[in-house]
């Protein structure tokens, strides 16, 4: 174990306010203890400064994702987030997330996602077989599971630019987050559903120029941009830009041209 | 606020708490074709089952052939040391293999056997490996699985939104009452039946695995709808939370570990999990290293290590280590995998595990040992439910999941909660639905109770200078850690109660400022009362029950007696005061007593006792 040297107090910056127009940043100086993170830092100065300063959090363990914020500029999850790896001499500035509008403090209403999360088309499994079973593989389970990590904590959607920068984008594109839902459930063994048109136009998939800005932030390391994205924009290229395909489909349905094809691609 | 002004809605079925039983109950409610709601006290899909982690346990029979339902249900049993409602272990033991498969259905992706069925692995008090899981994020599995399907169902999910009291009209219950999170604004929900959901209290202690949520609100909320409460003295301190840094104490580290050969250990570096191991489970534990660790392999002519031994026996033996002077630095023991399997089934098993100890504590457990030790984690007890319909004793009233009572008896076997969650979660939604269905007319609200009601949960806003919600919270997590812990004794459980009744006197004159937008100390001070009430209620429970029997140990008395075998502790309301009574316990069926075996033998709960004797002579 390391023996980490951490200063007695540290000043936090922290957004305070109802709107963005009127809040403010505002400094509170609190003590510390060694190996804290920054919510921990956020709970003294809820019990020593500012009882009513808004947070969103619950496991305190990188498991639910609830307590995003960005962190010196960089969007984190607080619970995750030791001050040993921050620098300690300046404020440490805790501002809510960019991307979804302001209810309070440190707290953003986050509902655009589970709208989002609404207009994809569910789950959809083959029958099962011969002996009753659904037999999976785990090769073929584990490229599905590394997008079932996500613990949708909307980093990913903070940081995209296209709807960071341009509020007019939201209606028709939902995000990285749901990419990788979709690739998901697109690749999952078992699914017969089929979401690339919807993909394509009302999920707006063709908004990302995969900067990889959402891979970077995924506090589980999901590889956003290259496993999710990437594969979903060639099974649309496949699909409907390949006169080949196009052809095929019509004549097998989907499981004999693009997925077939995709999955062995990715 | 001179005139509250309500959000008001109109449902057949009100599930409050969107965990793994809320929200399967909600699925059922809602497939049954009843008007549902969902209400989250956080975002949909943060509640506490996506923080489990080892698995779901269920008899699929896909790893060891000779498992079944009655191995499940004997395990169930012995672990909960028989204190458990047999029916209701009978039905989760027979139902949860379907319960499991029908996740896979809803697009689950559990990890694999080598011929494609869902892998099983051991965990303790178990016979045979019997937990589907995915690697070490189960609970996140489920509980999306189950968000998924609720969102596709399209049922009305109500976030950040807490509520305070449950309705009644004429015996029926008529709705809940309660507040956005996010405006402070009143929600008024009318409902023909209501199913609960919302889990334990266990944030009332300092270490603990549980998050804020966790106030107890459904368990004080059923207790003023009238419902009885019972074994309320049976609090699951898991053996394996983190010690070190302070930042992270108490945070989980799963059973998995152990059950992927993960070993206890002293400072001297001694397995001593087995001088601990008693009466009720020698003739099923190894009592030597090289059986134990050849138990992983071969079942059949092994027995289990003793390192799986259900949760309390091995919290209680952690406690009496550091006690006698062999603990780990930060007051813990030490949890090594790392010297018994590879690093890289370490990483692909454990991978949480592996993530949390080197982000959070500058561990690599591929390399070195963990420091863990008990913490707080789960309530056996809650409200008492009819088993095969989840019906409380209040009329529409229903409550599944961790906030109920009866299936865990004493003390819960690791991987019995989500099973739990699915089985019962879909029994309370069916029954909720039908009782409503049967209502012609949802009850009448009182209006001026409502208001009554509004005015009292503003007062914290309106007082500036009033005891601050943050101290009451501290003073209370730090006695029921110390005096309604892991052992327990008469004058200890009095101190309690005495403290607690000057805890509700401060919260009383408890003052908020910042209005109640957001507000995360007025929702504390709210908060307050249900855990003050459910403090209360496993104080009262503890000192009520004078034995030492699975989760709750007793100093002054050590022993398991046979006669509290039969016997519950229900606490219920009457005339406004706590009522205890001691009442019997359903009998099981004879052909079931054959399944489960013997008695726990009287003197067989070890580890109280050993605390108070030095080094050396803790041995059996």
């Amino acid at each position: 174990m390391t023996v980490e040297t951490t200063p007695k107090e540290v000043t936090l910056r922290v957004w305070r306010g109802e709107d963005r127009g009127s809040g403010a940043f505002v400094d509170y100086q609190v003590p510390v203890d060694p190996g804290m993170v920054v919510l921990d830092v956020l709970f003294r100065v809820q019990a020593m400064r500012a009882p009513d300063l808004a947070v969103r959090w619950n496991c305190k363990a990188g498991k639910c994702g609830s307590c995003s914020a960005e962190v010196n500029g960089r969007p984190r999850l607080m619970c995750m987030t030791r001050l040993s790896g921050l620098p300690l001499g300046d404020p440490i500035v805790i501002a809510p997330m960019a991307t979804f509008p302001l209810v309070r403090d440190l707290v953003t209403d986050v509902s655009f996602n589970f709208e989002k999360a609404k207009t994809i088309p569910a789950f959809k499994p083959a029958p099962p077989g011969p002996d009753g079973t659904r037999r999976m593989y785990q090769e073929e389970v584990e490229r599905v599971q590394e997008f079932h990590k996500c613990i949708e904590c909307f980093l990913c959607q903070n940081v995209c630019h296209v709807i960071r920068d341009h509020e007019e984008n939201k209606e028709a594109f939902s995000g990285p987050r749901f990419f990788v839902k979709l690739a998901a459930l697109e690749m999952h063994p078992l699914d017969t559903n089929d979401r690339l048109e919807l993909i394509r136009m009302k999920d707006g998939l063709g908004f990302c120029n995969i900067t990889k800005c959402c891979t970077e932030v995924c506090p589980e390391d999901i590889h956003i941009t290259d496993n999710a994205i990437i594969p979903l924009k060639e099974r649309i290229v496949t699909q409907y830009y390949d006169p080949l395909a196009w052809v095929k489909r019509r004549i097998f349905g989907r499981e004999e041209s693009t997925r077939g094809r995709a999955d062995r691609g990715a | 606020m001179a005139e509250p002004h309500y959000d008001e809605r109109d449902y057949d079925v009100i599930v409050i708490g969107a965990g793994g039983a809320g929200i399967r109950a909600a699925i059922e409610a809602k497939g049954q074709g009843a008007r549902t709601a969902l209400v989250c006290k956080s975002l949909f899909g943060k509640a506490h089952t996506v923080m489990a982690e080892g698995g779901i346990a269920a008899a699929l029979r896909n790893v060891w052939k000779e498992d079944g339902w009655d191995v499940h249900f004997r395990d169930t049993m012995r672990g909960g040391k028989l204190l458990n409602n047999w029916r209701m272990a009978q039905i989760h033991a027979q139902e949860a293999p379907d319960r499991v498969l029908e996740l896979e259905e809803w697009g689950a992706l559990f990890d694999r056997t080598s011929d494609g069925l869902i892998l099983q692995r051991d965990f303790g008090g178990h016979r045979y490996a019997r937990l589907a899981h995915v690697g070490d994020r189960t609970g996140l599995e489920m509980i999306r699985t189950l968000q998924n399907r609720a969102t596709e169902l399209g049922i009305d999910v109500l976030m950040e939104c807490t509520m305070q009291r449950i309705l009644m009209d004429d015996g029926h219950v008529a709705g809940a009452f309660g507040y956005w999170r996010q405006t402070g604004r009143f929600v008024l929900l009318h409902a023909k039946a209501i199913v609960l959901a919302t889990g334990g209290a266990g944030r009332a202690w300092r270490v603990t695995s549980n998050s804020w949520e966790y106030s107890g609100d459904g368990l004080r909320m059923a207790l003023d709808a009238g419902a009885d409460l019972m074994d309320m003295e049976f609090v699951q301190f898991h053996p394996t939370g983190m010690v070190w840094p302070l930042s992270v104490r108490g945070l989980l580290v799963t059973e998995g570990v152990r059950g992927d050969g993960g070993t206890l250990r002293n400072k001297d570096g001694e397995r001593f999990m087995f001088r601990y191991i008693p009466e009720f489970f020698r003739a099923e534990t190894a009592d030597n290293e090289a059986e134990a660790d050849r138990w992983y392999e071969n079942k059949a002519n092994n027995r289990r290590t003793p390192d799986l031994l259900p949760r309390d026996e091995v919290a209680r033996a952690i406690n009496a280590e550091v006690k006698a002077g062999r603990g780990s630095p930060h007051g813990g023991v030490f949890l090594d995998i790392a010297s018994r399997r590879a690093p890289d089934f370490i990483q692909k098993r454990l991978p949480s595990m592996y993530h949390q100890f080197k982000e959070l504590a500058d561990i690599d457990i591929t390399k070195e040992p963990m420091e863990i030790g008990p913490t707080c984690h789960y309530f056996m007890g809650g409200i008492r439910v009819d088993a095969d319909t989840t019906a409380t004793t209040v009329a529409g009233l229903f409550a599944a999941g961790e906030c109920a009572a009866g299936l865990h008896g004493a003390n819960r076997l690791g991987g019995n909660s989500l099973s739990d969650l699915v089985v019962f979660g879909r029994r309370a939604g069916l029954h909720a639905a039908q009782f409503a269905a049967a209502r012609r007319a949802p009850g009448a609200v009182d209006k001026a109770e409502l208001d009554a009601a509004a005015t009292r949960m503003l007062v914290p806003v309106e007082r500036s200078d009033g005891e601050d919600p943050y101290a009451i919270q501290n003073d209370l997590q730090g006695t029921m850690q110390d005096l309604v812990g892991l052992i327990r004794s008469a004058s200890e459980l009095e101190e309690a109660l005495r403290r607690l009744a000057s805890y509700q006197e401060r919260l009383d004159r408890v003052g908020v400022r910042g209005g109640v937008r957001y507000n995360p100390a007025w929702n504390l001070a709210l908060d307050l009362r249900s855990m003050l009430t459910v403090s209360e209620i496993v104080a009262r429970a503890a000192s009520t029950r004078t034995e030492s029997r699975g989760g709750h140990t007793r100093e002054d008395f050590p022993k398991t007696d046979p006669e509290w075998g039969k016997r519950n502790v229900v606490i219920r309301r009457k005339d406004g005061a706590l009522d205890v009574s001691i009442e019997a316990l359903p009998e099981m069926p004879a052909d079931l007593r054959g399944v489960v075996g013997e008695q726990p033998h009287p003197k067989e709960h070890q580890g109280a006792v050993e605390s108070t004797q030095p080094a050396g002579l803790g041995a059996r």
